[in-house]
């Protein structure tokens, strides 16, 4: 499979000294649906900006599909397609243009540009807005109407950083479903964000970063396999006054009606029911605490900060 | 890029730049044809026969030229002073820099914009000035070659203005404190012949001088400067000025952290 995204050594020192990025190297496969995760200040937006020609770098190398973004941007940039964190269109033009402009950048004649405009505003519901001035949508509106610019000369490499946020549940899973459409049609796409379900949700691979270093670079399943214990609400019948003892299980009660109960991966749950059944407490539902990626990303930052734990694949 | 998908990408830059300040037709073309209105009616009407002839021809004919060079002069520059720093306070200038566009063409698109607004008003003013006197023409060539180069220049040295832009106040500090006084102190009004000697030797410093000159020489074939030396101070000026934008957008001042 070929390298959509090679980055190696890259390192990013901005004026007044602070180190953004200390030598991160990482390949992204084609086809890939890559999640790039981290705290605020972790570097991501850094490590795009470098890649998108919007940040110099201060040493190492990138190369987009094998080209080499110093000694021939063109064919890079011409390979990536970016949806940033921030609005960064022209809010005082209408909708259509904003789309149709960027491809002509790309040297998408002015024609073609509309009817590729016209195709993805119609994809993303927006092309009843479009001779609306882009200022005049609503936030959703806006995050689409950047996927829709991006996406205008058809990329091969899609970067999205935190796409989806601000924007509500409902929008935010038809966006994800685009998501895998364009993804399943050959385009490799990167992703960054804050909602680590909808790392775990979409993307194969996985890499986190923390003060500018690669701290995890693996498959999705292989990070979450690392996880050791999983915690459960468990919602009960009728309240309790005390936590149940139940040997070796760890139980808490959040509230007379609710206890939580955290189990290790290697642990069957029946015994968890066998427990509670021989002390009389019934079960009506149950739910996982957090998000599995959560707890390990948790872990793997807190981790690094405590003196590195480092693994790549 | 081959050179038809680089063509595809200037017109780009230009159609959205010419849209720009037509959509807002009310801020940009219509007040630099009602304050050269105001110059015509005050200067020209009112004080300019109390004036009396200058270089031979009434006092209006002779400051026409100038203020037309004036409007062009202004709008050029804050057109894509403007538009330039707008697409930074917006960022959407990334929408360039993050694609394919040579930093040539994105530097010609801007220019072309501003120029493309410069000549409108220079043309919307020529025509209000048809309202005060009949249009003198000695050498249209003179006068559409000067008019393009003095857009050109213009228009660079507002790109230069925008990449150094950090606010709002940043885009108007230059056009108050430095043009309008240098395009005041270019001839506009005046023959520099009527100055003492010494200040006709400072007003050769002035850049705008040359321009307007060479300009009034298109209209009434009259010129306090030889026009091979306006040209090649303009034409010095553009090239220095080009060059020196590409620098900037390779070394991605302000616009790339």
């Amino acid at each position: 499979m070929a390298i959509a995204l090679s980055v190696h050594d890259l390192r990013k020192t901005y004026k007044g000294g602070h180190e953004a990025l200390k030598g991160i190297s990482l390949d992204v496969t084609q086809g890939d649906f890559f999640a790039l995760l981290g705290p605020n200040g972790a570097g991501k937006t850094t490590l795009i900006g470098i890649v998108t020609s919007l940040v110099n770098k201060s040493g190492g190398s990138v190369a987009v599909f094998g080209h080499d973004l110093d000694t021939d941007p063109a064919s890079a940039k011409a390979c990536l397609g970016l949806v940033p964190q921030e609005f960064n269109f022209n809010m005082f033009e209408p909708v259509v243009e904003v789309v149709a402009n960027q491809a002509g950048y790309y040297g998408i004649e002015r024609r073609e540009a509309f009817e590729r405009a016209e195709k993805y505003l119609k994809h993303l519901d927006l092309w009843d807005k479009r001779r609306v001035m882009a200022r005049n949508l609503s936030g959703g509106m806006k995050r689409r109407l950047m996927i829709a610019r991006a996406l205008v000369h058809d990329p091969k490499l899609l970067i999205l950083d935190e796409p989806t946020a601000g924007v509500d549940i409902e929008i935010r899973r038809s966006m994800w479903k685009f998501l895998r459409e364009i993804n399943a049609s050959g385009t490799t796409i990167i992703l960054t964000t804050h909602y680590l379900e909808e790392a775990e949700s979409l993307c194969r691979n996985i890499a986190i970063i923390d003060e500018g270093e690669l701290i995890a670079n693996t498959s999705t399943r292989q990070l979450l396999n690392t996880l050791h214990m999983e915690t459960f609400i468990l919602d009960l019948e009728s309240p309790l006054s005390e936590v149940p003892d139940l040997g070796n299980q760890k139980l808490s009660l959040v509230d007379e009606n609710t206890l939580e109960a955290e189990i290790y991966r290697t642990d069957s749950i029946n015994e968890l029911f066998t427990g509670l059944t021989s002390k009389g407490i019934r079960v009506i539902s149950m739910r996982n605490k957090a998000n599995r990626l959560e707890e390990l990303f948790m872990n793997l930052v807190e981790s690094g900060n405590g003196g590195g734990r480092r693994q790549t694949s | 890029m081959n050179t038809r998908t680089k063509l595809i990408a200037l017109q780009t830059i230009v159609t959205k730049e010419v849209l720009r300040f037509a959509r807002i037709w009310i801020q940009t073309v219509l007040p630099p044809m009602i304050t050269t209105a105001l110059y015509f009616i005050i200067f020209g009407n009112l004080i300019g026969p109390r004036i009396g002839p200058m270089e031979g021809f009434n006092y209006m004919e002779f400051i026409i030229p100038g203020l037309i060079m004036m409007a062009v002069i202004t709008n050029s520059y804050s057109n894509v002073v403007s538009s330039f720093y707008g697409s930074k306070f917006q960022r959407h200038i990334e929408e360039m820099l993050i694609s394919p566009v040579p930093n040539y063409i994105i530097v010609m698109g801007f220019v072309a914009g501003g120029v493309a607004r410069g000549l409108t008003v220079g043309v919307a003013v020529t025509i209000v000035s048809l309202l005060f006197n009949p249009l003198n023409i000695h050498s249209l060539w003179v006068m559409a070659s000067m008019i393009l180069l003095t857009a050109i220049l213009f228009s660079l040295a507002g790109l230069i203005n925008g990449v150094y832009a950090k606010s709002f106040d940043d885009i108007s500090i230059i056009p108050t404190f430095v043009l309008t006084p240098l395009t005041y102190l270019g001839g506009i009004f005046y023959s520099i012949s009527m100055l003492p000697e010494f200040w006709q030797q400072i007003s050769l410093v002035n850049p705008i001088l040359y321009m307007v000159n060479a300009f009034r020489y298109g209209f009434l074939g009259v010129s306090d400067i030889s026009l091979a030396t306006s040209y090649a101070i303009s034409l010095g000026f553009i090239v220095i000025l080009y060059l020196y934008c590409l620098y900037l957008l390779s070394k991605g001042h302000g616009i790339r952290t």
